[in-house]
């Protein structure tokens, strides 16, 4: 099976437009008019090429929860968003946090194709957050597990947390902590502030977020560890994290595409599709962490993709499920908040969306298009208007807070290790 | 109107038309026959995920007065977070062939989840629902403050120029929240007084004004006082730390009570915790309205009945109007 690929006049990131040659799945060429007899030919003309997506913050469901997702079904949606790389979080059932479960897991991505499982490992066993799991054996396990997370619950207690943190430099680890006070968000439902207020519905405040992160930054720069912030949402924790850094602790954070976007003011209607952790928060907390990326304080976009079936989201706001799919609709999201704000280029979206993340996580092979290099390749069109509807969907669950919403530009083809996984606006039902 | 969820989206014509329906209706129940045929062939589902013996058997009395069919469906223990879904309860009743549901749920927001899902078409009218409102109750305080000043001379006044102070646990109350915004549409000045704990942490966009010191509220002679009922469990979850502090500070005894005015009222949405948010003395004095709450209730719920089945209804399916 031949799979070369000539790709035409792409706009490349540096400016001007060139042609890219992919032979046996790596870079080969980039340049005017490279010719490859036999090749297929993907007229690129007017497309963004970025370096193919990295998603740090991905949630696949398998092994446990198959109703919400599979890892086929979640990577078909991630090579429909733009994705190449998706790092799995840990809280599958059983959680993974042990040797076995993160090798089932990357296995379980292998067979898919559509793109590259790296899973994370669990801090605590079982996320109960009491005990260390075997953080080690995950490391040197086959799917050579760096990033490690509690994700859906607060490594709370501060002593498992400098532990962890110390422990994971044995292996330049890091801990991505889902930063959230369990005390102070008792029984929560959405943003503490006004919205809440009139809702009736208990709040989930700003301080339960920064009061870990800031306690967490100081802990990292007293034992001299990585830490990774998930999901950051307050303007405060921006304010944290630009300190944080200043004083060079090594920190880096996270903001979701709906954190970019969306407010607690759509909660007003009780549709649970706008119910997330952390969650929506108010126009000045977007507009802190707009800025925040731009001015690189927050170091990617991580799309915290929670796929869940329609009967947990179409109930009463109180018992509907936490989370939102974002995969499909991350770069468009990232396209209107971040590039036609003018806020970032389409150099910084390859950087806070491939490079950054690949870095933080620690993959080879991930977040730059240059000879040699690995083909994962991602082919954007920013020039169509667009409405997002359930057919953009591609994983097995629609809760997309964004279905019927205008969001501009289209991914037009993705390419994952020289396999077209995207072919002109189509994902590929049968990878060859 | 469509469905009543709320007070914060009803204008004051709307409100105004409530009250003075409910002052029709009120004159029918002097009667010696107090039935009346209007809601025959109705079908009134009281829906309650909760239990509220009152508010229950308030709703049925009103519905049957007007000659409606009324089916009790208890829910609770088919609670909210396992057996049947909300949707799948919906929909039976959507089959069985509901007018009208009445809804009592200890989520915030269950009434507008089911008036605007699309599983069912009957009117939705909300008996309370979590923290959020509880709009038939600020209504029949409403229209108990308005009888109380204006008796017979109530209809098409509102509330302009009356001072209503609110006591106690606002953060977790269904009925402030329903009283500040229908108090304020129709005029009313309302100060909030509550442990700084037990209100929301944000109510800057709300019409009213705060106090910490309820001395400070009564001195200056409101023409309505309304305690709120307070939880116990909420001493153990730190919002104050002894029945004997909060009863101190916030509890409206008898030597408090004698300082207002002659024409002051004091109210309770009942049930009362006596000797705690509110002493014997003031609830039984013949300034407290605690009973007339409760006749006026019937009478507001057969407004609000009466206006949802029987009034016009310009679009089937959509929003109220």
């Amino acid at each position: 099976m031949n799979r070369n690929l000539v790709i035409t006049g792409a706009q490349l990131l540096g400016g001007g437009s060139a042609d890219i040659a992919i032979e046996d799945g790596v870079i080969v060429e980039i340049g005017a008019g490279p010719t490859r007899s036999g090749a297929r030919v993907v007229d690129a003309a007017g497309l963004v090429a970025l370096p193919g997506l990295v998603d740090l913050h991905t949630h696949l469901r398998e092994p446990g929860f198959e109703a919400s997702e599979t890892v086929l079904t979640g990577t078909q949606a991630a090579a429909a968003g733009g994705f190449t790389a998706v790092f799995a979080m840990p809280n599958t059932q059983p959680v993974a946090d042990t040797a076995g479960v993160v090798e089932q897991e990357l296995a379980l991505g292998e067979a898919a194709g559509y793109a590259t499982v790296q899973p994370i490992g669990a801090v605590t066993v079982g996320q109960k957050g009491e005990r260390l799991a075997e953080l080690g054996a995950m490391a040197g396990s086959r799917a050579r597990v760096r990033v490690f997370s509690d994700d859906g619950f607060c490594v709370w207690d501060p002593l498992i947390m400098r532990r962890a943190l110390e422990y994971v430099k044995a292996f330049d680890g890091v801990i991505a902590q889902h930063a959230q006070d369990p005390r102070l968000t008792d029984g929560a439902q959405m943003n503490e502030g006004i919205v809440s207020a009139e809702l009736g519905l208990a709040g989930w405040p700003a301080v339960a977020e920064e009061s870990i992160i800031a306690r967490d930054v100081l802990l990292a720069e007293h034992v001299g560890s990585r830490l990774h912030v998930c999901h950051l949402s307050t303007a405060g924790s921006v304010d944290i994290i630009r300190w944080a850094k200043k004083r060079g602790i090594r920190v880096t954070a996270e903001v979701t595409p709906h954190h970019l976007l969306l407010t607690d003011e759509l909660v007003r209607d009780y549709h649970a599709r706008y119910k997330a952790n952390p969650p929506l928060r108010t126009a000045e907390d977007v507009t802190a962490v707009r800025e925040g990326l731009a001015d690189g304080t927050i170091d990617i976009v991580a799309t915290d993709h929670a796929p869940h079936p329609a009967e947990n989201k179409a109930c009463e706001w109180q018992v509907a499920a936490n989370g939102m799919v974002g995969l499909e609709s991350a770069l468009r999201v990232v396209h209107q908040s971040m590039v036609a704000t003018g806020m970032l280029d389409w150099a910084d979206v390859a950087r806070v969306m491939s490079s950054a993340p690949a870095g933080i996580g620690q993959l080879q092979g991930f977040g730059s298009l240059e000879v040699g290099a690995p083909a994962h390749v991602t082919l954007y069109d920013p020039s169509v208007p667009g409405v997002f509807t359930e057919a953009d969907l591609h994983g097995r669950s629609h809760n997309s807070p964004y279905l019927g919403r205008d969001l501009p530009g289209r991914v037009q083809w993705t390419i994952h290790g020289g396999v077209v996984t995207v072919d002109d606006g189509q994902l590929v039902q049968e990878l060859v | 109107m469509r469905h009543l969820l709320d007070t914060r989206s009803l204008d004051r014509d709307e409100a105004l038309r409530v009250l003075d329906v409910a002052e029709d209706m009120a004159e029918t129940q002097s009667r010696q026959i107090k039935k009346l045929p209007t809601l025959l062939g109705k079908t009134v589902v009281n829906l309650f995920f909760e239990d509220s013996t009152r508010t229950r058997i308030s709703f049925e009395a009103a519905a049957k007065r007007l000659s409606a069919d009324v089916i009790n469906f208890s829910a609770k223990g088919s609670s909210v977070s396992k057996g049947e879904s909300l949707k799948d309860t919906a929909q039976t009743l959507e089959a069985m062939g509901a007018d009208a549901v009445v809804i009592r749920h200890s989520a915030s927001g269950a009434p507008r989840t089911l008036a605007t899902s699309g599983w069912i078409s009957a009117g939705v009218v909300n008996a309370g629902d979590g923290t959020h409102e509880h709009p038939t109750q600020a209504l029949l305080d409403a229209f108990t403050i308005r009888k109380r000043r204006y008796g017979a001379d109530s209809r098409g006044r509102d509330l302009s120029g009356l001072r209503v102070v609110i006591v106690g646990d606002v953060l977790h109350s269904r009925v402030a929240r329903s009283n500040v915004w229908l108090l304020s549409t129709l005029g009313a000045e309302v100060t909030l007084v509550t442990p700084p704990t037990l209100v929301p942490q944000n109510v800057s966009q709300w019409p009213v004004r705060v106090l910490y010191d309820l001395d400070q509220a009564l001195a200056e002679g409101p023409d309505a006082v309304m305690m709120l009922r307070i939880q116990v469990e909420r001493m153990h979850a730190a919002f104050f730390p002894t029945e004997r502090e909060y009863s101190r500070l916030w509890g409206l005894d008898a030597l408090r009570a004698a300082t207002l005015p002659e024409s002051s009222i004091v109210m309770h949405p009942g049930p009362m915790n006596r000797g705690l948010e509110i002493s014997s003395e003031a609830a039984d004095s013949a300034r407290s309205t605690v009973l007339e709450q409760v006749t006026n209730g019937v009478s507001v719920r057969m407004a609000v009945l009466y206006l949802l089945l029987a009034g016009e209804r310009n679009d089937e399916r959509g929003e109220a109007k």
